[in-house]
């Protein structure tokens, strides 16, 4: 009914319902960013104090982001891991996905299917000896270990496949002949056909890199290396009697992503939708 | 126009070869735009899992070089199936799945429906919703970690003040502790599953509903009739995705619990991460390795076998 302007009651009656269940939803996370800015007594009172009586935000601020191993160092290694596993993710995948779409050649259809396979694989399933690779090549306790074992996806190599086959490239058959080399084709005229699907896999990338866990807890020993997921460990171990820095370090971590997915969100619930849609 | 049909043959014969040469070549850029990515697949993760299958019949402490790799045979297998944290394991894993993939589908169907059709402001909800989920679930465990404190808690305050005399102590609760992660996924995983629903339902056409409506069909009887139906591959798709990931649960059990208490929480991956890299038991944590993979690939092929029998609408 909204078509013609009229506002309908029922369904203001459920916004109004659902106003209240998505608040009560996210509860926890207003709970975290109100105990951020306590003093460690005032974290557990009850009944809560969602807005501080008394503020320690600076005291927690400087308890996270001048510790030993000041926040932004894991920040820092944050954002380096996932930039560059994001850039080489989506280099790859579409590199491959240009191959399987545009370039014709024996065997290439049989190669996606045999690469879909594969996804079967549970990456956990081959942490082991992926684990002692790394330390073949000497690459354990380093970035590069994570950066190597995150950035090839066929998750991602599918997606790009996707949608590189519904853009019409009838005239590369023309520029083929010309001579253009293949380099420049993907290049200078598939990639910039292809931005929207390289924003949302890219973003969806990070995000993922951005919050794994388990790769850096494997492969990365020494603390001044860590990323922000390991980094909320530590806190977790030191101040386990300390709520309040606790959740200041988890709202650090938090807000870029928030930010950037309030900046982003049509494009990260596109990028999340893709994978369902084709079912 | 006659000096062409002459020329013709010849120029044939050149084209063909220039043909010829040109697909030789876009075979070999081909493969050369495939090699990173299917080197890296085939590293990475295809001769790993075939690596690990040798890595199981036997046993190796990493600390002695692979010479020190010992054949032991199926040792590690039958070992595997009388260990009781495995079997702990695996069933914990069942309940964990039980836990999470209905209840989360229920629920986020029920909101994805309510969003989509019932209220004002959708992109507002599929934001409140979907913030959880691109949060670091470390975070967010992190932030239930103080929520489920068994005495100073605001859950546990909160439940005493309404008058429960014994509340459970959620994560250091044997009985309490798989349910208090499940919780935590649930919420965290919501707003993606809402965001996949809509997908699904902003894809049926509005005609149907107009028609059932002309009809006089009531908002339950659409539900069932229309949207259920009609929303079959996405379903399939979530019930899949989700049952996979609820077989991979791993990083809040690690953060949270170490699989406690009393092995109350721990799940094959957990096993696998403790065996391999807390007691360096390389050979056996490969064993249970294959045993996630030979999990995971009966339930995919078993689902893929469903989907092809199964009509699309």
């Amino acid at each position: 009914m909204t078509r013609y302007g009229k506002i309908d009651p029922g369904k203001l009656v459920v916004t109004v319902l659902m106003g209240a269940i998505s608040l009560f939803f996210l509860i926890p996370l207003f709970w975290m960013a109100s105990a951020a800015f306590k003093y460690e007594k005032d974290v557990m009172v009850f009944p809560i104090q969602w807005i501080p009586k008394a503020w320690n935000a600076v005291g927690n601020f400087k308890a996270v982001w001048m510790a030993d191993i000041p926040f932004y160092t894991f920040y820092w290694n944050s954002i380096k891991i996932a930039v560059i596993v994001t850039l080489a993710t989506v280099v790859f995948s579409s590199m491959a996905a240009f191959s399987f779409t545009k370039l014709n050649f024996r065997g290439r259809d049989l190669m996606f299917g045999v690469l879909l396979t594969f996804m079967i694989i549970p990456e956990q399933a081959t942490l082991i000896p992926r684990f002692m690779f790394i330390r073949w090549l000497g690459l354990y306790n380093t970035h590069e270990a994570l950066i190597v074992t995150m950035m090839f996806s066929i998750y991602f190599t599918f997606l790009m496949r996707q949608f590189m086959l519904g853009i019409h490239t009838d005239f590369l058959e023309a520029a083929k002949i010309d001579g253009a080399g293949y380099l420049r084709i993907y290049w200078q005229i598939i990639l910039p056909l292809c931005k929207p699907i390289l924003a949302t896999v890219g973003i969806i990338k990070f995000i993922w890199t951005w919050n794994d866990y388990q790769h850096p807890l494997v492969f990365l020993l020494d603390k001044d290396l860590y990323p922000i997921t390991l980094g909320i460990q530590l806190f977790k171990d030191d101040y386990a009697d300390n709520y309040a820095v606790l959740m200041m370090a988890s709202l650090s971590a938090i807000i870029p992503l928030v930010i950037l997915f309030i900046v982003l969100q049509k494009q990260v619930i596109k990028g999340i939708s893709l994978g369902g849609v084709k079912g | 126009m006659k000096a062409d049909h002459v020329l013709q043959p010849a120029a044939m014969t050149a084209g063909k070869k220039v043909k010829h040469a040109n697909a030789r070549k876009e075979a070999l850029v081909g493969w050369l735009f495939l090699a990173p990515e299917l080197i890296g697949i085939v590293v990475l993760y295809v001769f790993p899992v075939v690596f690990s299958l040798y890595l199981s019949l036997s046993d190796w402490n990493l600390v002695g070089g692979l010479q020190s790799i010992k054949f032991v045979g199926l040792d590690n297998y039958v070992e595997m199936f009388h260990d009781e944290k495995v079997i702990h394991a695996l069933k914990n894993n069942f309940v964990y799945t039980l836990l999470t993939v209905p209840v989360g589908m229920a629920l986020s169907l029920i909101l994805a429906v309510l969003i989509h059709t019932k209220v004002y402001g959708q992109d507002y909800f599929k934001v409140a919703f979907f913030v959880p989920y691109i949060s670091s679930i470390i975070a967010i465990g992190a932030v239930w970690s103080a929520l489920y404190h068994p005495s100073l808690g605001p859950i546990n305050q909160f439940l005493t003040s309404i008058g429960v005399s014994d509340p459970p102590k959620w994560l250091a609760d044997p009985d309490f502790a798989l349910l208090s992660i499940a919780i935590i996924a649930i919420w965290a995983g919501i707003g993606y599953q809402i965001v996949i629903y809509m997908a699904g339902l902003t894809s049926i056409p509005d005609d149907y509903y107009e028609a059932a409506s002309i009809d006089g069909a009531t908002a339950l009887q659409k539900f069932r009739m229309i949207t259920l139906p009609l929303l079959g591959p996405t379903n399939s798709f979530l019930f899949i995705t989700l049952l996979m990931g609820s077989f991979k649960v791993f990083d809040l059990i690690a953060f949270l619990t170490s699989g406690g208490p009393n092995n109350a929480s721990t799940v094959i991956v957990y096993r696998i991460y403790e065996e391999g890299f807390v007691n360096f038991r390389m050979g056996y944590a490969s064993a249970i390795s294959w045993l996630l993979f030979a999990i995971v690939g009966v339930v995919t092929f078993i689902s893929w076998q469903i989907q092809k029998n199964k009509v699309t609408y």
